[in-house]
């Protein structure tokens, strides 16, 4: 292997509108159909293609680069019938390290639209078992990948980029559980059908949230959403004799003044043994009176509370986001380093440089011992010793730049440059 | 060869502190092993410092002021670690390993002289209210280590200020039962801790009411204490943060209490 040439050619969210997006989606019918399509252009050795709703990358090792990211671009623009001019502005297309490191951001989701999410890496991988699958990976793509995995996975549980939630159902139901822990079994209730309320008791629903109530001025439409949620419905004028009963109530009604006040708080926390109770109140104006909060083991959020909490939320990822950079940087310097073990050629050279000092110390040796020898003897001598030195180096030079293409190539590598003492 | 092991133990144990406390800022896997083998190395020389220093004593670890402290501290690290292993807490040695550091090192002050072996039939008695006792407080202490971690939290989540420590820390129900299984243990052990001395004390004295009333009283303190949570949580369902701020009151009288009632 000459040299490595990685490369990457896509658009993404940031470059792109979604109406030029959505054009270029490679289903996985299209990454079938693409290829032996993309194989016809003899500079590309392994290609994958990565396509989510946020961007289509084609990452690929060629033997030429620029041809290759030409290549590309005009497979994308043809397959997808898009004229090259229309997209021309939208293409970015990195080399080498950075290709290698703008692979290791996008799977540990800091290329994201949320930064954090936890979906791409999914996304990724299908790609990369796709491309697997369809043999039109090799053997860097592969490490590449297995890497950006691994790299995911480490940016994951060492820095805090998805540790905090960054919607308010999803900051909601942390509070939750920072107050009751396991969500299993536990009571929800709704005050009001908002679609916010309705959100985040789906939520907590998954989050194993058993019991629902809801109520609503309009009986029927707290009946219609109870139905939804698997819940019961309970009458308005009833709910607030029931309010003991919820570990988490949620409002959202339109009233215009406080339906919750605190005297029915403290009645129900009273019923309840003290047991905590988390208010939520989504709506505007607010449905529950401020005070509440005042109370022991009552715990009161309401839509700016919730909003302030997702915004710091997210600039605390902002901030894991260069810690993850930090990492990011070590393993792209490592891979790079791996990548320069794939090369046979300076190991060749380095060989041939060791043979030729050991030949021409020999020789000197030799030629000081005869020093009758004529001009043309002494010739004769260096040609037949670099005529041996040639043979012998022929055989494994070559068996070398073969071994290097495969799977195993850095292994004959180290082994070459151990049995030939060049490290030392 | 006992007082060199006490005296390593000491140094380890303050690594062990250093490092649990650091922990909750540097969140790194080295700091948390480093924290975690002190403190299983710092227990391991504990435990033979005190086998050592029983065998040279011919009794166990529970006569003088030095030994009493110093086989607190010990139990205290040994009931952190079941709870570590069945809570999983990370944070919870933050906030008792350095109590332990700091019980340990005033008994490392202490005399360290042998008392005499006390034969005598008041012996059992003797025996069993002090280590009965020694494990009640104990789990009174992992109680007030859970009870800060449960004020702290409970701070952040009802005044909405969202910290590192916020996402750090567990839920508010699971300190507050654990402060309340570890209340609902220690409680009735201290309780017969608190009557074997009484049988002891009317056994030597030969009256219950010949009680040293400065040596007796801190101890009834800490008794209605503990018996007012425990059973103000069953009765009445005091629970969070007055519960927490129970067994830290607790806690602290307990402090107070041993220099009343030991030294």
């Amino acid at each position: 292997m000459a040299e490595v040439n990685l490369i990457l050619v896509g658009v993404n969210h940031k470059t792109t509108p979604v109406e030029i997006r959505e054009k270029l989606a490679f289903t996985k019918g299209k990454i079938e159909e693409s290829v032996d399509r993309l194989f016809n252009f003899p500079d590309i050795i392994e290609h994958t293609i990565l396509s989510t709703c946020n961007r289509v990358e084609i990452y690929a090792r060629a033997n030429c680069q620029d041809s290759a990211i030409k290549a590309i671009k005009q497979f994308i623009c043809d397959f997808h019938e898009v004229s090259p001019v229309e997209l021309e502005d939208h293409f970015y297309s990195y080399r080498n390290e950075e290709a290698v490191e703008h692979l290791f951001r996008v799977s540990s989701s800091l290329d994201s639209m949320i930064l954090g999410e936890a979906q791409i890496l999914g996304q990724v991988k299908d790609a990369y078992s796709l491309a697997k699958d369809l043999r039109s990976t090799g053997l860097v793509l592969n490490q590449l990948f297995e890497k950006a995995f691994s790299i995911a996975k480490k940016v994951r549980e060492e820095t805090g980029i998805a540790e905090r939630s960054v919607s308010i159902s999803s900051a909601a139901v942390e509070l939750a559980q920072k107050i009751f822990d396991d969500l299993e079994n536990r009571t929800v209730m709704l005050v009001g059908t908002g679609e916010m309320a309705e959100l985040a008791a789906k939520h907590l629903i998954s989050y194993g949230v058993k019991t629902v109530y809801v109520t609503s001025r309009t009986y029927d439409r707290a009946a219609n959403l109870a139905r939804t949620l698997n819940g019961s419905a309970l009458d308005f004028e009833a709910f607030k004799n029931e309010l003991h009963r919820a570990d988490i109530v949620i409002t959202s009604t339109s009233a215009s003044n406080f339906i919750i006040k605190k005297e029915m708080v403290e009645k129900a926390i009273h019923e309840r043994k003290n047991k905590p109770i988390f208010f939520i109140d989504i709506a505007v104006p607010r449905d529950i009176e401020p005070d509440i909060n005042d109370l022991e083991n009552i715990y009161l959020y309401d839509i700016d509370d919730l909003h302030v909490v997702v915004s710091a939320n997210m600039k605390e990822r902002e901030k894991e986001a260069d810690n993850a950079m930090n990492l990011i940087s070590q393993e792209v310097t490592k891979f790079n380093n791996w990548v320069g073990t794939l090369d046979a050629v300076p190991t060749i050279v380095e060989i041939r440089k060791k043979a030729e000092n050991i030949r021409m110390q020999e020789i000197e040796k030799t030629l000081k011992k005869i020093s009758y020898l004529s001009e043309d003897d002494k010739k004769l001598l260096h040609q037949m010793s670099s005529s041996i030195v040639s043979k012998i180096l022929h055989k494994p030079t070559i068996k070398l730049k073969q071994k290097t293409q495969s799977e195993d190539g850095h292994v004959y590598l180290k082994a070459i440059r151990h049995l030939f003492h060049l490290d030392d | 060869m006992a007082n060199i092991t006490f005296n390593s133990t000491l140094i380890i144990y303050l690594i062990a502190a250093l490092g649990y406390t650091l922990y909750l800022v540097y969140r790194t896997p080295l700091v948390k092993s480093i924290s975690f083998f002190s403190l299983e190395l710092g227990l391991l020389s504990h435990t033979v410092a005190i086998c050592l220093r029983s065998m040279e004593t011919g009794h166990g670890p529970y006569t003088t002021g030095f030994e009493i402290t110093s086989f607190f501290a010990w139990v205290i690290v040994i009931i952190f670690f079941i709870t570590e292993w069945k809570y999983k807490i990370k944070d919870l040695g933050a906030f008792i390993i350095p109590v332990v550091f700091l019980i340990f090192l005033y008994s490392a002050f202490q005399s360290r002289e042998y008392s005499l072996i006390d034969e005598s039939s008041t012996m059992f008695w003797l025996t069993m209210h002090r280590t009965l006792s020694i494990i009640g407080y104990a789990a009174f202490a992992i109680g007030f280590g859970a009870a800060v971690m449960y004020l702290i939290q409970e701070n952040q989540v009802k005044n909405k200020k969202l910290g590192v420590m916020y996402f750090r820390m567990p839920s508010l129900e699971v300190l507050d039962n654990l402060n309340y299984k570890v209340i609902a243990i220690g409680f009735p052990l201290f309780t017969i801790g608190f009557m074997t001395g009484s049988i002891w004390n009317v056994k030597t004295d030969e009256s219950l009411f010949s009680w040293d009333v400065l040596r007796t009283w801190p101890l009834i303190v800490v008794w209605l204490i503990y018996c007012g949570i425990f059973f103000g949580r069953l009765l009445v369902g005091w629970r969070g943060k007055k519960a927490a701020q129970g067994a830290i009151l607790g806690f602290i009288t307990i402090i107070v209490s041993y220099f009343f009632h030991v030294v």
